[in-house]
């Protein structure tokens, strides 16, 4: 039997409204941002700025993608049908036994293209940005220093910084990730016996960052306060430990001392609250009375329960522990673009250093650390946040790379890259070409979306 | 300046060095390595056999003597094995020696300097040829694609951030910048695809694989264009940056006043300061279209430097990968060089000190 087809009109308004819970959500937030834009600083402004609302509706988009995409995708991501034609069928086919629409066609293995876009999505915002982020850590803790001491660090970080621009990335992310390279080896180490690879090493060195970090601002922020000071330190210990362990070695602390008595479920609630309770402390306690501070707890909570969301779903501690490629390429793209975030904080240390305000600390006798991240750091704010942006874009499309050299996560994940890598083969006949044409246009949006919001806040800033 | 240049000479060497050290380091790693032996032997050698090819191969010997074997400060030493003989020296001894050699006996070892330094690269295992040669032939394909993605993309680029930035806030201005912006959100891989679905599978215009050497228009523009558009973006809104602040400066002011025409102030006054930062920015921009190449080269299947790249490092062939890691460094910072001598050079009130 021929599978029948839709219009490709009726493609188009199918695939506007499959995406609903996204428009609503992208309404829902627009609606409560204007009127709270006052509050909300440089994001309120970008509100005047078309090119700012242009990316934040982007970003907003592909961001409840994500969050929705159970709601969103027809199929799961790897789920194929098993009637005739639907292989590497065109766009609007119908399967004719699940009466299914495959709205962007089916790929090499019967797969539902939008649905795959759709999940990958999710992988994408998992990584790119918490990737960015981390790479942020790594590159302000070594950056400000740095930039503000100058001497020995600044040559020593700087030759670093440049030995890794220097390397032609690609080669680097092949040497990194190939599979005899991130073939992890246990080692042991009293009672516990650890992975150990040069990516596994990587991570461990690169997550030991943020941790660091906040450390650091407690200490500095809150040496008068020993109390005060002693519970964040332990909160951030205990938290970034736990966490750290999870990811890098994949050994779980909860999973461990409640593993004897506690469901699978209630372990992955427990990561979820533990997690969510550190949010709130950080969030609430160090800047009283800051006016957005209620926003921002309420944007921790959603954010919490969008990243646990699966836990709760049934399938426990899935944001805790990541698979051993996951691990990697998040080390690789870490490594390729911490150089950068350094090179930028760096700069703008060295501008600020000079300001009167950083003098004034100086002549107070303030810590050296306490200058640089509660003085110089929250006014470099702006081109940071910036620079953020672009960042995750950046971070994006490197992801994509690996993908689309089938360096990246494993073959069969839905994300943007590696279904381009895997639609390569047939874009030349203009019937297949669907295959890898939608994912690159996703990624293409997204990046785009992350680059107009980027330009307004730049636009809106230097208004100031 | 001699001072600045000899400082930044030396700190080339450093990078260099530390940097083939990191992928010597790693195309030795003991997993490459076992896939090396089984490539080179069979597939279904036991372990031992691994252990015994790559003793005879002489990669069981200490990193640091076989790092400075390759690199050429030490002679790299040749032996006999099983009346065979083996050895990162090898290549640099002619059959008379290597038959003199075997003919000592079964102990016999001699030694020739054999590295890159004295231009030896050693032997491509992927290709069958020396890897000299591979390198050369590469590189002179991928030099023939730059060029022409160069000679796109610089005039294009700087035309449309001097558009652009000549007269700020116009709609000119905002059209091109969201271009920009455009353009810069679309790495290779995606342009390609579109690209090849619109012009070679849709339109059938253009072909969707590139044959090197062969510089036609159906053949590189498809390449080309994939390759320029990344980078216009980037570059366009950085002249589109310098020229709005030359164009709000005072020297520009006073012109403007004398009575000068419009045109007159852009091309004559505005220009020459305005392109000062494209200028290092292009030439920053290698080591970035590097990548560039390399996925450009394998969508479109067009046998180059980076196509070379990614089965030297697909097959683990280390002297190939060693040599290509060699020469990208090299070129990248002899760029970094050239940009900032060129600057200083460019720019009298940078001197340096």
């Amino acid at each position: 039997m021929e599978p029948e087809y839709i219009a490709w009109y009726e493609v188009i308004l199918y695939t506007i409204t499959r995406f609903w819970p996204t428009w609503l959500s992208i309404a829902v937030t627009l609606a409560v941002g204007y009127r709270y834009r006052n509050r909300l600083g440089t994001f309120g402004r970008l509100y005047d700025s078309r090119i700012g609302m242009a990316g934040v509706v982007i970003v907003l988009f592909w961001v409840f993608t994500a969050i929705w995409a159970d709601v969103i995708a027809q199929m799961g991501p790897l789920e194929q049908s098993f009637a005739g034609g639907i292989k590497r069928g065109a766009p609007g086919i119908i399967d004719p036994e699940s009466n299914i629409v495959f709205l962007w066609g089916g790929d090499n293995l019967a797969r539902d293209i939008f649905s795959r876009v759709v999940y990958g999505c999710r992988v994408v915002l998992i990584i790119a940005p918490s990737a960015t982020l981390i790479a942020y850590m790594v590159g302000s803790t070594l950056g400000l220093p740095a930039g503000y001491f100058l001497g020995w660090s600044d040559t020593l970080f700087s030759f670093l910084a440049n030995l890794i621009l220097a390397f032609p990335v690609i080669l680097l992310f092949y040497l990194l990730v190939t599979p005899e390279v991130q073939l992890a080896v246990p080692v042991e180490i009293g009672p516990f016996t650890i992975p150990w690879s040069i990516p596994i090493a990587l991570a461990a060195v690169f997550l030991l960052f943020p941790i660091l970090f906040l450390c650091a601002m407690w200490f500095t922020r809150y040496e008068q306060a020993p109390k005060k000071m002693w519970s964040y330190l332990g909160v951030t210990a205990v938290v970034g430990l736990w966490l750290y362990f999870g990811l890098v070695f994949g050994l779980d602390m909860i999973k461990g001392i409640g593993g004897g008595f506690l469901s699978e479920t209630e372990i992955g609630a427990t990561s979820g609250l533990v997690v969510f309770t550190a949010l709130l402390i950080i969030i609430y306690v160090p800047i009283p009375n800051r006016p957005t501070r209620h926003l921002e707890a309420g944007i921790a909570a959603v954010a919490c329960w969008a990243y646990f969301g699966p836990v709760f779903g049934g399938e426990p501690l899935d944001a805790i522990q990541l698979a051993p490629n996951e691990l990697n390429i998040f080390a690789a793209v870490i490594l390729g673009s911490s150089p950068g975030v350094f090179r930028i904080v760096r700069g703008i240390t060295m501008d600020i250093k000079t300001r009167d305000y950083v003098a004034a600390a100086q002549t107070r006798g303030e810590r050296s650390w306490y200058i640089m991240l509660w003085e110089i750091l929250p006014n470099a704010r702006g081109p940071l946040i910036v620079d953020f942006c672009l960042r995750i874009g950046y971070t994006t499309i490197l992801l994509g790379t690996l993908g689309f050299f089938g360096l990246g996560l494993q073959p069969e994940s839905p994300d943007w890259g590696s279904m381009i890598n895997h639609g390569r083969p047939f874009v030349r006949l203009a019937d297949t070409a669907h295959l890898a044409l939608f994912p690159a246009i996703a990624l293409m949006t997204l990046v785009l979306g992350l680059n107009l919001l980027a330009d307004g806040l730049r636009e809106e800033s230097l208004k100031d | 300046m001699l001072m600045f240049i000899l400082r930044r000479t030396g700190t080339m060497l450093a990078t260099m060095v530390a940097l083939t050290v990191i992928v010597f380091y790693m195309v030795n790693l003991p997993g490459n390595l076992e896939k090396l032996a089984k490539t080179e032997g069979n597939m279904r050698m036991t372990d031992e056999q691994v252990e015994q090819w790559l003793e005879n191969e002489g990669f069981n010997r200490p990193f640091l003597t076989r790092y400075a074997e390759w690199l050429g400060v030490v002679p790299a030493s040749v032996w006999v094995r099983e009346g065979q003989p083996f050895g990162p020296g090898l290549s640099c001894l002619s059959e008379e020696e290597q038959a003199a050699l075997v003919a000592e006996g079964p102990e016999a070892t001699t030694s020739a300097f054999c590295g890159t330094i004295q231009g030896a690269m050693g032997w491509s295992r992927v290709f069958r040829k020396p890897v000299a040669e591979v390198v050369g032939e590469r590189l002179g394909h991928t030099g023939i694609l730059m060029f022409w993605v160069m000679i796109v993309m610089i005039p294009m680029s700087l035309t449309i951030g001097i558009l652009a930035g000549m007269r700020e806030g116009t709609g000119l201005d905002r059209g091109l910048s969201v271009a920009s912006i455009a353009t810069t959100s679309a790495p290779e891989y995606v342009t390609g695809i579109i690209f090849t679905v619109i012009f070679a599978s849709g339109l059938g215009w253009l072909k969707g694989i590139a044959k090197a050497g062969d510089v036609t228009f159906e053949n590189f523009t498809l390449p080309v264009m994939t390759m320029a558009l990344y980078g216009m973006g980037y570059i366009a809104r950085l002249t589109r940056a310098s020229m709005v602040e030359v164009m709000t400066s005072h020297y520009i002011r006073t012109a403007r006043l004398k009575g000068l025409n419009f045109r007159t102030v852009v091309l004559k006054h505005a220009l020459r300061n305005a392109l000062i930062t494209p200028f290092t920015v292009i030439m920053l921009q290698f080591p970035w279209l590097l990548t560039g190449v390399v996925v450009v080269e394998a969508m479109f299947n067009y046998k180059g430097f980076g196509f070379a790249l990614i089965q030297a490092a697909g097959n683990n062939d280390i002297d190939l990968l060693l040599a290509i890691s060699w020469v990208a460094v090299i070129v990248v910072l002899l760029t970094q060089l050239i940009s900032d001598i060129g600057y200083a050079y460019l720019n009298p009130r940078i001197r340096v000190k």
